[in-house]
């Protein structure tokens, strides 16, 4: 489904991906964990196809298609959506009004007639249970007052709606207490299928508990450096990042 | 450079819709100002001769005034005497009902998308019809009339209602008040005229309709709105010109009386051609609005939504005399490319008890200027006075300017005044949000603008506020991505 080669990707002239190589296919779920700074973030704005960030080299194919050709937009469209770390408010747009007009964005873009007002209240209300959201927090402005708890799992809602193909949550995990972890893991498992795969940005395993990854990847310095089995997220917990660390900064020299 | 830099300078800001212009036969005063002008403007209109002496009176405190210099805007001074003060549309003879009204002067309308035709109307609005210096057609006035409504355009009321229009005419706005009011007051051409009697709640929306289709042509229109004790009514402005190259002044001047009880919300979506994207040609809008809450418990509102003209001048403003009367004014400024507005309101509590809230919202984007400027006066009598003003401001892009200036009078001290102010820049992120959701930057752009501009465009009627939504994102389209 995705097929990452030889990624490098910079800032402002600064290099921050420096390598990555990453294959996700249909079914499958991936976690990329890392201390922080290692370009985790970067990693899933570059996939988004977020501007500031220039590739330099590499290429990402998505279901046959170059990724990094299309427009944010257009990526969204085909079934790349993302989760953000810190989500944005959008002052007097409700949550309602925001999902109707992306999700009937995303059906025009796929030929699909959009849907009305009735049909899209009811697929709301589908939704809405999965992540145990509150109608109220929908009618409000968009992640404007939100706790951090409630816009990660608005994130969570949107995902829910819009029924994406590669899902990226990054650090969903965080600022969530442990009921909210798992009310999110919960409805992010039953997202799943053997059709659509994600992958799971955090730096801490205890969301591994919940969503069960196949693969987990160790991101440093821009390239990942180790991967594994959800084995390795508990040898990571265990004896934190250092270890890593010291292996690829005295090969480095 | 960053991002939001390089999505402004693939600007192509869209060409303004209501650019064109037909060609009729009018009747027109000669070019240039002076008194035998204004004699010949009078005669036309076969006005009294206490209107005749009250235009000269203002003709000649205008010719001693200055020309206001205090506001955020800057423009080539306008020669007064290189302007046409009346231009009318020929019509053979004077329109009994809509019926007789020439065909193609109804079509201009319906090109607008205002349609004169009262079948067609959809939901209950009566509008009049302004084009250059004359009204046109009235509709639905037989409708009002029956509830004792009076709505017409001014020069009907000043020989049908002389009496009507001596009482009110300058009660609000003073004729020598400023300079374009006084120069308004002295050439004013038409205008509507309404009044809704005592314990009357109007049924539909009042609406006028301004359009300037004549080249180097002022428009100088009146409109006054009476309300009587216990009476309701809400009145909509809407206008557009044609695109031209030289500039065009619109200096109007609106009246609003509320008795008591009484209550007036009086709604403005204003379109005026705004020049084009390096500035030149546009409507020069130096407009005086002003209502007076006469009776206790009144209320005046006043909503608008401005976002064409070269450059705005304009402070709708209520005097807050009756006790307990409540003032309001919501207002979404947009800007762009070279557009410069300078607006906002007056609030003067007289009256005890009496309440004024500011709703501000200005949108500035391109190398545009966008100022507010707002008022609140609390003179010593007015006990228990509030006041709570909200003054935003949204910034597309770093060339454009936002500027806030809050004048703070307070004569009394038992006066709660409360101003909060924000500004805000259209952020990379809001729109990367959208964007990764699918959303595309223009419509992106939009919904977060409508989002900002709410409070706002929540106070408009329904029709009203879904068109004011279509106009922010259309005078804003290509201004990011
Ligand atoms: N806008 C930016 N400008 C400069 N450096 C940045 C910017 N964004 C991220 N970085 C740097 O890139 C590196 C990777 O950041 P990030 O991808 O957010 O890491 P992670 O998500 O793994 O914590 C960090 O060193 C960070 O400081
Ligand atoms: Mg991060």
């Amino acid at each position: 489904m995705l097929t990452i080669k030889n990624l490098h990707a910079s800032i402002e002239g600064t290099p921050i991906l420096r390598g990555i190589n990453l294959e996700v296919k249909a079914g499958e779920v991936h976690a990329i964990m890392g201390p922080n700074g290692s370009g985790k973030s970067t990693l899933a704005s570059v996939l988004a196809g977020r501007e500031e960030y220039e590739v330099t080299e590499g290429e990402v194919i998505f279901q046959g298609k170059d990724l990094l050709e299309m427009a944010p937009e257009d990526r969204a469209r085909e079934g790349v959506f993302l989760a953000f770390q810190y989500p944005v408010e959008i002052p007097g747009v409700s949550s309602t009004n925001f999902l109707r007009t992306a999700l009937n964005q995303v059906r025009e873009y796929r030929g699909q007639e959009p849907l009305d007002a009735v049909k899209f209240l009811s697929l709301m209300k589908e939704k809405m249970k999965l992540v145990e959201i509150d109608q109220k927090l929908l009618s409000r402005s968009l992640n404007e007052g939100f706790s951090g708890g409630e816009k990660k799992r608005n994130e969570i809602f949107q995902m829910a709606m819009l029924e994406p193909t590669l899902s990226i949550l990054d650090e969903t995990d965080s600022g969530l207490d442990i009921d909210a972890l798992r009310i999110v893991s919960n409805g992010v498992n039953q997202l799943k299928s053997d059709k659509n795969a994600t992958i799971v940005v955090t730096h801490y395993q205890r969301l591994l508990d919940y969503i069960v990854p196949d693969y987990v990847h160790v991101l440093y310095k821009g390239r990942i450096v180790k991967s594994g089995t959800k084995e390795l997220a508990l040898e990571l917990e265990e004896k934190g990042y250092d270890w890593i660390k010291e292996e690829v900064d005295s090969a480095a020299v | 450079m960053s991002k939001d830099n390089q999505i402004l300078e693939e600007f192509t800001s869209k060409e303004y819709e209501h650019g064109w212009s037909v060609n009729y036969e009018a009747d027109e005063a000669p070019i240039g100002l002076n008194e035998e002008i204004i004699r010949w403007i009078s005669a036309k209109k076969e006005e009294p001769e206490w209107l005749l002496e009250w235009r000269l009176k203002a003709f000649r405190t205008w010719q001693t005034m200055e020309e206001p210099e205090w506001a955020n805007i800057h423009y080539p001074k306008v020669d007064f005497q290189k302007l046409r003060y009346y231009s009318a549309p020929k019509q053979t003879k004077k329109p009994k009902s809509l019926n007789e009204v020439d065909p193609e002067l109804l079509a201009i309308y319906e090109r607008l998308g205002i349609s004169l035709n009262e079948q067609k109307r959809l939901q209950g609005i009566a509008v009049d019809a302004v084009l250059d210096s004359v009204s046109v057609a009235t509709t639905f006035k037989d409708t009002l009339g029956k509830l004792g409504i009076i709505f017409c355009s001014f020069s009907e009321a000043v020989k049908e209602h002389p009496e009507l229009v001596k009482k009110y005419l300058g009660s609000v706005v003073p004729m020598t008040d400023n300079y374009y009011a006084a120069l308004n007051s002295a050439v004013f051409s038409d205008g509507s005229f309404c009044y809704i009697p005592k314990g009357v709640r109007c049924p539909m929306e009042l609406s006028t309709y301004f359009r300037i289709n004549a080249a180097n042509t002022g428009q100088f229109e009146r409109t006054l709105i009476v309300a009587e004790d216990e009476s309701y009514v809400s009145y909509l402005e809407g206008c557009t010109a044609p695109q031209r190259d030289e500039n065009q002044l619109h200096a109007a001047v609106v009246e609003i009386y509320a008795a008591a009880h009484a209550e007036v919300k009086y709604s403005t979506v204003q379109n005026w051609f705004p020049g084009d994207k390096e500035g030149k040609g546009g409507i020069y809008n130096f407009v005086t609005k002003r209502g007076i809450c006469a009776g206790d418990h009144s209320k005046i509102s006043w909503t608008q939504v401005e976002t064409g003209s070269a450059v705005t001048w304009k402070y709708p403003s209520c005097i807050l005399k009756g006790d307990n009367s409540v003032g309001e004014f919501y207002s979404v400024a947009v800007t762009n490319n070279m557009q410069q507005a300078d607006t906002g309101t007056k609030m003067i509590h007289i009256g005890k008890n009496t309440k004024s809230r500011i709703v501000s919202k200005g949108i500035s984007a391109g190398k545009s200027q966008n100022s507010y400027r707002g008022q609140v006066h609390v003179m010593k009598r007015a006990t228990n006075a509030r006041n709570f003003s909200q003054c935003d401001s949204l910034l597309m892009g770093d060339r454009c300017g936002a500027h806030t200036f809050p004048y703070i009078d307070i004569q009394n001290p038992t006066a709660k005044v409360e101003h909060e102010a924000t500004t805000s820049k259209i952020g990379e992120d809001q729109i990367f949000y959208c964007n990764q959701r699918g959303i595309d930057t223009e419509d992106a752009v939009a919904l977060i603008v409508n989002g900002y501009a709410k409070e706002v465009l929540n106070q408009l009627p329904m029709e009203f506020a879904v068109e004011a939504q279509k106009l922010l994102a259309l005078t804003l389209e290509g201004s990011v991505g």
